[in-house]
């Protein structure tokens, strides 16, 4: 006991000073605290539940047949599919076009009519003004039968995945225009 | 560095007075329960106020995926309960915090008349808490029939009947709620118009009147 006496001696008469917490200080991070877990607990399922469509796995497009090969030839000719879409609680078919033409080389290619411009509908020689291109309606925007943008729009038409099996043609998802590409 | 924020806004438009009046207020002695623990059962005034705030919050999510039509209503709440993630958890909280809320008000009505709380010159701030106790029994109804279930078709065709059996107005008030002569698309549209927007409108009012009348009244004394 003695030694702890001697010890207790030794201290300084003012305790060292130490970076305490004050009470009030405590007080706030401890309510504050368990206040923020609380209000976390009850908001963040919410906001997980309002962003899940952002999360939700995008899975890859079928293959659909839309046309036999033999129909096929080097001027674009518009062929309508259907494609099954499952959106939220709600099924339905959408009623998809496509301009399918074999280019010079005798491969075949699909060009997606939505336009780069601002997603009207374009069509083939539509506009007598101007023959022998895609011409959207909306804003005038004109593209070549490869899908090369002309004029308004700033890209080049999309195309649709395409895939050739047992004389038949298969369309799948839109992708970025590689027809332009290819010729140049 | 928010404490800066603070000081900034507060410099320009003097905020502190605003919410020394909302939030600085002593707790007297025999409603805190650290002194005297049965003074929870002050609390669950306070428990009602955050179970609502809990409605309003997950009801305002679920009608990101609800639609009210008869096709599609079952259709997207089980689309939202079983495919959204944390639809179970949202719909639950909305689900058993609608039971949980009319729980904490009743517990809350018990208080405030076996403390004698109602007496004067505390009698307006009762009767809207009989209004907000009514409105919370109408969103509680109204609610009910939005799944659009078996449960919630025939409980409502049971409601109307309730109601038709009143004198006189009775068949009348069975068709202005029912919205035509049949429970079925515009019953449902009508029951999600008073659900969302007419009841929690009439709520936050009345809701704002409890308040601003226990601040100019303060609690009541001890028993």
């Amino acid at each position: 006991m003695s030694s702890h006496n001697e010890q207790q001696e030794t201290w300084p008469e003012q305790p060292p000073d130490r970076k305490e917490m004050s009470r009030r200080q405590f007080l706030t991070y401890t309510l504050g605290g368990a206040t923020a877990f609380m209000g976390a607990g009850a908001i963040l399922p919410m906001v997980r539940f309002a962003v899940d469509p952002i999360l939700h796995k995008k899975g890859a497009g079928e293959f659909i047949k839309v046309a036999e090969t033999s129909k096929i030839n080097d001027q674009p000719q518009e062929f309508t599919f259907e494609l099954k879409q499952q959106d939220g609680w709600y099924a339905s078919t959408a009623t998809l076009t496509a301009w399918i033409r074999k280019d010079e080389a005798g491969d075949i290619y699909a060009l997606s009519p939505t336009c780069k411009h601002l997603g009207c509908t374009v069509g083939w020689n539509n506009d007598k003004a101007y023959p022998d291109e895609y011409h959207c309606p909306c804003h005038g925007a004109r593209y070549t039968k490869l899908g090369k943008n002309l004029a308004v729009a700033p890209k080049p038409l999309d195309q649709y995945k395409i895939k050739i099996e047992n004389g038949w043609v298969y369309l799948g998802d839109v992708v970025p225009n590689t027809e332009v590409k290819k010729e140049a | 560095m928010f404490k800066n924020i603070y000081n900034w806004i507060d410099e320009r438009l003097d905020i502190t007075p605003i919410w020394r009046d909302v939030a600085d207020h002593e707790v007297p002695e025999h409603v805190n329960p650290a002194h005297h623990f049965s003074a929870f059962v002050y609390c669950f005034g306070g428990l009602t106020f955050f179970i609502t705030v809990i409605q309003i919050l997950s009801g305002m999510f679920l009608t990101m995926y609800y639609v009210p039509d008869i096709i599609n209503a079952y259709a997207s709440v089980e689309y939202l309960q079983t495919k959204v993630a944390f639809g179970q958890i949202v719909r639950g909280m909305h689900h058993w915090g609608a039971s949980l809320v009319i729980v904490m008000m009743f517990l809350h009505t018990m208080r405030v008349f076996f403390t004698g709380s109602y007496k004067a010159p505390r009698e307006m701030n009762w009767v809207v808490g009989m209004l907000i106790f009514f409105v919370m029994l109408g969103l509680g109804l109204t609610g009910y029939l939005l799944p659009w279930d078996n449960k919630a078709y025939f409980a409502t065709k049971v409601t109307l009947e309730i109601a038709n059996s009143m004198p006189v107005l009775g068949p009348i008030l069975k068709e202005l709620m029912q919205g035509g002569t049949i429970v079925g698309a515009e019953t449902l549209t009508r029951f999600f118009a008073l659900h969302v927007f007419f009841l929690p409108a009439v709520l936050l009012i009345l809701l704002v009147g409890h308040f601003i009348m226990i601040r100019r009244q303060g609690i009541s004394g001890p028993l």
